[in-house]
């Protein structure tokens, strides 16, 4: 017969500030933390998915339009920001090994620098946004796209700022996250022993990375050996 | 949650790598490899994204649920993806019946 | 798991003291809590009003359609009836009521911790839901939308003039509560149990979550996703489904059941678990194939993702797809099957008590089974050719959603009703109720079927006159129905304030959750249990104790 007996533990705190109530250990809110992260990205690469099925669905019925249209996007902007997304990368890598060997200094400074190159990031996609709208390849009332596949164009314009407009917005979330971090790392939050949101924020830093190491050829590099 | 400090010369040298594939799927791009081309583009891109999962998230020294957790959600998108083109791909197969 | 053995007086006493309840007081201590008791209670209170509001517009429906003709409201005004009555009880009870308001009160009791991995995760949960909730509501008063609560393209995008985006929106927020929600259970879960408790020794109430939770954590995002782009191209113009542009309006219908068929998942798959546990314990036996029934809910969350053409045969998708479509939704229907299957076995020479959580469980396992047979109906696209958008969709899915979902929610309620408020709902006027709620529900959609069968098609507001005797039957079903579902909420009112007090475990029941006083304490366990055997060992020598 089933049976259970009181815990010879007491739950309690580890001692550790850090330490939620309802959690055993640190070690436990650690798995925890990191499980929910995980998968949240989950939900993200579905999230993004739905705009990759609508994107391969028209591409592949439209495809000699979708390779006129991509060649209208700038493909030394967006290699460039490519090269920026992977360098934020690193500098957020760098961030997560500091917190883990507990150098304020250096998190202050790598959070900081990834902050920068992911606003330049954005800089650069206004610079592009705006060059879009002088070119009249908004969808919409004022879209005017030379030669006879307008239509389908129109198409790859609207996937292309839906899906780089949700990604920044990604971003943007993403910078803000990390102000906070820095903002604690400043208070000297984050060492050897506790350096979880670091971690995680690290996680969901380069998932919005690698979405845009699949956005770039698949927007950016169609059809660039035709003509 | 692997408490593994990954030194920063992989850090360095997976940088490195994402470069060189950037460059290269960049520079492949201007080249007429015919169907070829979205094959290599989308390869490449998956490779840049397989270095960064396994090495800037740590995810070759993380737990099996985390890889299976990934996997799950790679495999769910691909239902999403198979099972819609499924239809589109097969439209007009069969002509309409008068 | 509990020592059931023991008489009442080893129970633990009814007399007042510290539990969630009233350990603080205010509105602030309720709003702010981070305690997943009362953030359960919380949506409780927010379900039920949502529940109470789509009934509003369930009752105009049904009298619109008590004569043939279209005479109570015009048809625009019923296209928008209907709509927000689908918007507002898929998106706004039947998705959310099992998980979070049972869900959150029972799984952190069940796994022998002090709360969900997230608290305040949870709590932003319920927020994220009463915000879209109001956007929802706002848009109700300022005259709703007309789309049908599937939102199809182009309609939806271009030609409706109603409003479609704040609606769109507020299911957009709703969908994130859902989706915090299944993230918060599933890390629980795996990080969470207690020392001893292995997943094969967790009660089937869990397993049905986690499965529940996956489905929520997939699926949601891409319903989010193609909001996402209606609205967008609604508002800006973008044309992603617009056929002026070349765009395909199923490829809208293909995100939407990619998610919205594995949702009528997501609010079964907490009923069934909810069954497991009312059958086990008023049949005083195990659960006949645990371990059936645990991968059983598994293999709903992931067949549920595989069919979601089945509700598109007619629109212009491939028949080869719909083939694929078709053979795939047999399937689905075997893992249901096992479970109706083991819920009997398991009642085979058991020693059953008809209390009133029984009866629901009674109620589900009959409904249910006729639901899911009408489906497999459905699945054959000879014959769903004919039916689609009849009445006899509209019954099939009633009877899984209202017979089935709604029923074990009642049951749910009234079995841990003990343990959430501390006190005994009456157990006459609950059976009683219970009679009243299955006889208006067969009154009210058995005659649809029928109905679909002859051809008459939904979301009309006119009908031929020969369908008017079967319309008229289901309107009056449809007020017994009412009746049914308002004398509990009094009742269960009543009883937090007059109810008999109710002692730890009422129902005898083995379980992590009856080893706490009624109500429990805020942090649920003074320590941290240690399970060393499984789930609803019931011996026979027990003596039934009487609540």
């Amino acid at each position: 017969m089933a049976d259970t007996a009181a815990s010879a533990a007491p739950t309690g705190h580890a001692g550790s500030r850090d330490l939620q109530h309802h959690f055993d250990s640190l070690e436990q809110q650690r798995d925890a933390s990191s499980l929910g992260m995980w998968v949240f990205l989950v939900t993200e690469i579905l999230f993004f998915g739905g705009l990759f099925l609508a994107y391969t669905v028209y591409r592949s019925r439209y495809p000699v339009a979708f390779a006129e249209a991509s060649r209208h996007l700038d493909i030394t902007l967006g290699t460039f920001n490519t090269a920026v997304l992977i360098i934020s990368s690193l500098t957020m890598a760098l961030a997560v090994y500091s917190a883990a060997l507990g150098r304020r200094k250096a998190i202050i400074l790598f959070l900081l620098a990834t902050m920068a190159l992911g606003g330049t990031f954005l800089g650069v996609k206004a610079v592009e946004y705006t060059h879009k709208f002088h070119d009249h390849l908004v969808p919409g009332a004022g879209f005017r796209f030379p030669g006879p596949d307008a239509r389908p164009a129109e198409i790859f314009f609207s996937l292309y700022f839906t899906m780089t407009g949700l990604h920044a917005a990604h971003m943007i979330i993403g910078i803000g996250l990390l102000t906070v971090l820095v903002l604690q790392a400043r208070k000297g939050r984050y060492g050897p022993g506790y350096y979880t949101p670091v971690e995680v924020s690290g996680l969901y830093w380069h998932f919005v990375d690698i979405v845009w190491i699949f956005l770039f050829p698949l927007l950016y590099l169609i059809g660039r050996h035709l003509h | 949650m692997s408490q593994h400090v990954v030194p920063p010369r992989v850090y360095f040298a997976v940088f490195a790598a994402l470069i060189v594939l950037t460059a290269t799927t960049t520079a492949v791009s201007f080249l007429d490899l015919g169907p070829w081309n979205t094959v290599v583009a989308l390869g490449i891109a998956f490779l840049k994204a397989t270095l960064v999962v396994l090495f800037f998230m740590h995810v070759k020294y993380s737990p099996r649920l985390t890889q299976i957790v990934i996997a799950g959600g790679l495999f769910w998108l691909a239902i999403l993806l198979a099972l819609t083109l499924s239809d589109f791909m097969t439209r007009g197969w069969l002509p309409i019946l008068r | 798991m509990s020592a059931v053995t023991a008489p009442p007086a080893v129970d633990l006493p009814a007399e007042p003291r510290v539990n969630y309840l009233n350990s603080t007081y205010g509105l602030k201590s309720w709003l702010l809590t981070r305690d997943h008791k009362r953030i359960a209670l919380l949506y409780l209170a927010s379900v039920t009003v949502f529940f109470f509001l789509r009934g509003l517009f369930a009752v105009l429906i049904r009298l619109e359609l008590l004569t043939p003709a279209g005479d109570l409201v015009q048809s625009e005004t019923y296209n928008k009836l209907f709509t927000m009555h689908g918007v507002v009880m898929v998106f706004f009870f039947l998705i959310p009521a099992i998980p979070a308001v049972l869900g959150n009160f029972l799984i952190p009791m069940m796994i022998g911790a002090k709360d969900l991995a997230f608290p305040r995760l949870n709590l932003l949960s319920w927020y994220i839901y009463v915000g879209g909730g109001l956007f929802t509501l706002w848009s109700i008063v300022h005259g709703g939308v007309d789309t049908g609560w599937t939102f199809y393209t182009p309609y939806s995008t271009t030609y409706s003039n109603s409003h479609v985006i704040v609606t769109a929106v507020g299911i957009f927020i709703t969908g994130f509560s859902s989706i915090l929600t299944g993230l918060n259970f599933i890390v629980t879960i795996h990080t969470m149990r207690a020392p001893g408790l292995t997943w094969f020794r967790l009660p089937l109430f869990v397993w049905s979550h986690y499965a529940t939770s996956l489905i929520m954590v997939l699926g949601t995002p891409v319903i989010a996703v193609t909001i996402l782009m209606v609205g967008v191209e609604r508002l800006f113009h973008l044309g992603i489904f617009d056929p002026r542009l070349g765009g395909d309006p199923i490829l809208f219908q293909h995100l939407f059941w990619f998610y919205s068929h594995p949702a009528v998942y997501i609010m079964v798959l907490p009923a069934m678990g909810v069954v497991s546990e009312l059958v086990t314990t008023f049949s005083r036996k195990n659960i006949f194939g645990y371990k059936f029934v645990a991968f059983s809910s598994m293999a709903i969350a992931v067949l549920s993702f595989l069919v979601w053409g089945h509700h598109m045969f007619v629109s212009g998708q491939s028949v080869y797809a719909g083939l694929i479509f078709s053979i795939l939704s047999f399937l689905v229907a075997i893992p249901s099957a096992v479970k109706v299957f083991n819920w009997t076995a398991t009642m085979y020479k058991g020693s059953i008590s008809y209390r009133t959580p029984m009866l629901y469980a009674f109620g589900f396992i009959g409904l249910f089974t006729i639901g899911g047979l009408t489906g497999m109906f459905l699945a054959a696209i000879g014959l769903d050719v004919h039916v689609h958008d009849t009445y006899f969709i509209v019954a099939h899915f009633h009877y899984i959603m209202v017979g089935g979902t709604i029923m074990a929610y009642m049951g749910g309620i009234h079995y841990w009703w003990p343990k959430i408020s501390g006190k005994l709902y009456p157990e006459g006027w609950a059976r009683f109720s219970a009679l009243v709620i299955f006889v208006g529900f067969n009154l009210t959609f058995f005659p649809q079927f029928i109905l679909g069968y002859l051809g008459m098609p939904r979301r009309y507001h006119a009908y031929p006159e020969e369908f008017q005797v079967l319309n008229v039957m289901s309107s009056a079903g449809a007020s017994i129905l009412g009746v049914g579902y308002v004398v509990p909420l009094i009742y269960l009112i009543w009883s937090m304030r007059y109810g008999k007090a109710a002692s730890a475990n009422p129902w005898g029941s083995t379980g992590l959750e009856w080893d706490t006083p009624s109500p429990p304490p805020t942090e649920n366990f003074a320590v941290t249990p240690v399970v060393t055997g499984d789930p609803y060992q019931y011996s026979p020598e027990e003596v039934e104790v009487v609540g």
